[in-house]
């Protein structure tokens, strides 16, 4: 097999060039997106019959949650690739991946807390996927943690890759104790393999929000990796005259 | 002179490697490591009585309070005293160069890191089941759900040991990296406290707790399986740096 | 035996060594000299297998050294700036230890008499924790003596030894060479008894070289960790 492509998708310089040019696009798209989605679901949605004007907060609240466990396997996979092929954008971006990821899971808790209230009259239960949701937090600060307590670059890139895989593999074991152990949670809203029990007015902006939250992550991460190419390739020929050609313009 | 050299170098390219034995030898070199510093070994013991004993302190004496929390409570000690120490565990070898004879032996890492781990269980893990039924005693644990908590210990304490390495292997070279030990080790371990306390409910109960245990022994073959690879390589990689 | 091709060596953002190339063949001994900072302990530590963080190569036996791991791993004695003996046990449980590691199973006899010639004897049976810096290295120095590896990767091993520890750590390595053993050692000593299979690698001349990478190839190297 020819494994050239995988090996320019893995060049800094290509990265940065070819990301420089779709991330105006990108961006534009998750902009209009996030702005349909969020109109639609927030206003122009009926009540639900149960929970009435509340229950809108699954506008925020199920992209967030999906992208923060999305972002850890995406994180275990670069990992996968750093340690198999040691191919430096795989780690560039498993660094860059982990705070975004920190933040949806924290917004994921914010806004369950919030929706939380008014539903169940408390804040926070501990649920099986509340509690899950809380110890994917805790794998998101280890591996930031870890990273900070390490000097060399080398080393910091395999052994977050190591941690990332050791606890992908520990996730499902976690979401299947904690559902043993306790379960209040509502039933997953979205399934895939199964007809949604949702009314088709609510669940299109979902939909769209879903994808909107996911294009703003692919934003954000792009330009993180940017950002992170620039500063490890410093020392590069190309990164100088493009910093210097940046500078002039 | 040559030839006799020549002649040990032939003797060693012919003898099979026995990595049983270095395996072997190493768990009696930890053991009677820790057997003539008794004072350092029996630390996480100690800190498992006082843990044990802050709860009714902190809670209420109540006969009938405690013996609903008590499985709760000699599961959460025993999982502080594995935490307190694993952070010697890998230590030790590296801070008088063992770590480097270790990881550049001819025989499999994984195995001798399997060795590192079995020694650890056997000096706290064991201490730690051995004092469980008396702390559960002082806790008012009901009489049936005695075998529960000992069978449920039994397969976890392992199990810590074998997760908690791989925090312990990662945080080798980190200065007070204590903290960050409990960070990594504390995901892992939240499985097996969900099935170990859970064993002793259902016991106290009156319900059938096999279940439970079940689950925490797939999960120690997994751990068996799995955690002496991933420890290997964590030490490799941190070494490297 | 040892071959090492254009090696190269960056820490911290500064090259320690590059362009390094050298050869060991059997009943050879090679001084590696250096200033203080210069990489030599992290020279050994990459051509004894412990890091694998630079570039170009190393073949063992004419292949690469990535797949005879097994086979060097049997044949190196490597002898760090930590000497790995443990406070708690005495000098032969120590020396038993650091053998079954390396596969070897040394007699009770061997033991005893590696450890008179380090002038250890009478202490077989204190634990090293009683010892001082300088017999903590003796220890290790006598399980070198009866190891039965080719080659030896030593790490100042100078350090805190006295007088008659020197003379009788150079007749062993004149010894080791002699008898077709390879030795690759950082020393500031001058190591006349060996004279004849000395041969000296000197740092400073590799030391240097341009840090900037400029690679406009799509698979050049600058993409990989």
């Amino acid at each position: 097999m020819n494994w050239t492509f995988f090996h320019k998708l893995g060049s800094p310089k290509w990265f940065y060039e070819i990301s420089g040019k779709w991330l105006p696009w990108l961006a534009i798209l998750a902009a209009l997106m996030m702005a349909t989605g969020l109109t639609w679901g927030l206003l122009f949605t009926p009540p639900d019959y149960l929970q009435g004007n509340s229950y809108r907060i699954i506008f925020l609240h199920v992209p967030t949650a999906f992208l923060a466990s999305a972002i850890y396997v995406s994180m275990a996979i670069a990992g996968a690739v750093t340690l198999i092929w040691r191919i430096k954008l795989a780690d560039m971006a498993l660094k860059c991946m982990a705070p975004i990821g920190t933040s949806f899971c924290f917004l994921a808790l914010l806004t369950g807390a919030i929706w939380g209230k008014p539903t169940w009259g408390t804040w926070w239960v501990w649920d099986a996927r509340l509690t899950s949701m809380l110890i994917l937090l805790f794998l998101y600060f280890g591996v930031i943690a870890l990273r900070g307590a390490i000097r060399s670059a080398t080393t910091q890139a395999r052994a977050c890759a190591i941690l990332t895989l050791v606890g992908v593999v520990n996730i499902p074991i976690i979401k299947f104790s904690v559902q043993w152990w306790n379960t209040l949670h509502q039933g997953s809203t979205l399934k895939l393999t199964e007809k949604p029990s949702m009314a088709p007015e609510m669940l299109w902006p979902l939909l769209i929000s879903i994808a909107a939250f996911y294009l703003f992550f692919t934003v954000v991460l792009i330009i993180r990796l940017r950002t992170e190419i620039l500063d490890r390739e410093r020392r590069t020929k190309w990164v100088r005259n493009a910093v210097e050609a940046g500078a002039r313009s | 002179m040559s030839t006799a050299h020549n002649k040990v170098l032939q003797a060693k390219d012919v003898r099979q490697l026995e990595g049983r034995k270095a395996m072997m030898a190493l768990i009696r070199r930890d053991l009677r490591l820790a057997f003539r510093t008794p004072g350092q070994s029996l630390n996480p013991v100690a800190f498992y009585l006082m843990v044990a004993s802050l709860f009714p302190l902190g809670i209420a004496p109540e006969r009938e309070t405690l013996s609903q929390l008590a499985g709760g409570i000699v599961w959460i000690g025993a999982l502080l005293a594995v935490l307190l120490s694993l952070d010697s565990l890998f230590k030790g070898d590296n801070d008088d160069g063992s770590l480097d004879q270790l990881l550049l032996s001819p025989h499999p890492l994984p195995l001798l890191v399997l060795g590192k781990i079995i020694a650890h269980w056997l000096t706290t893990g064991v201490a730690l089941i051995v004092m469980a039924p008396i702390l559960a005693l002082m806790l008012h644990l009901p009489e049936q759900a005695f075998p529960a908590l000992m069978a449920s210990l039994l397969l976890g304490t392992p199990l810590m040991s074998l997760a908690g390495g791989i925090g312990a292997a990662l945080t080798v070279r980190v200065q007070r990296g204590g903290v960050l030990l409990t960070l990594l080790s504390l995901p892992l371990y939240i499985p097996v406290l969900i099935f170990g306390t859970g064993a002793v409910q259902s016991a106290v109960d009156g319900m059938g707790y096999s279940g439970h245990l079940l689950w925490l022994g797939a999960f120690l073959v997994m751990g068996l399986c799995l955690a002496p690879i991933a420890i290997a390589a964590s030490l490799r990689i941190v070494v490297d740096g | 035996m040892l071959e090492v091709a254009q090696l190269r060596c960056e820490r911290d953002d500064r090259v320690l060594f590059s362009e390094l190339s050298m050869k060991l063949s059997s009943g050879e001994l090679l001084q590696i000299e250096g200033a203080n900072g210069s990489g030599k302990t992290t020279l050994l530590r990459i051509l004894a297998g412990l890091s694998g963080d630079f570039h170009g190569n190393i073949f063992w036996k004419e292949k690469k050294l990535s797949s005879m791991y097994a086979d060097f791993r049997l044949s190196t004695f490597y002898f760090g700036h930590k000497p790995a003996v443990k406070g708690e046990l005495t000098p032969v449980e120590n020396i038993r230890w650091r053998a079954s590691l390396r596969n070897e199973a040394p007699s009770e006899h061997s033991i005893l008499d590696a450890l008179e010639q380090v002038n250890l004897a009478g202490f077989e049976d204190v634990a090293c924790g009683h010892l001082s810096a300088g017999q903590h290295r003796r220890v290790a120095l006598a399980d070198l003596s009866i190891s039965a590896s080719p080659l030896w990767i030593l790490d100042e091993p100078f350090t805190a030894i006295d007088v008659y520890g020197v003379a009788w750590l150079e007749s062993v390595l004149a010894k080791h060479v002699a008898s077709g053993g390879m030795v690759i050692i950082t020393s500031h000593q001058s190591l006349s008894e060996i004279s004849g299979s000395v041969r000296k690698v000197k740092l400073d001349d590799f030391a240097g070289g341009s840090l900037e990478e400029d690679y406009d190839d799509e698979m050049d190297s600058g993409a990989f960790l």
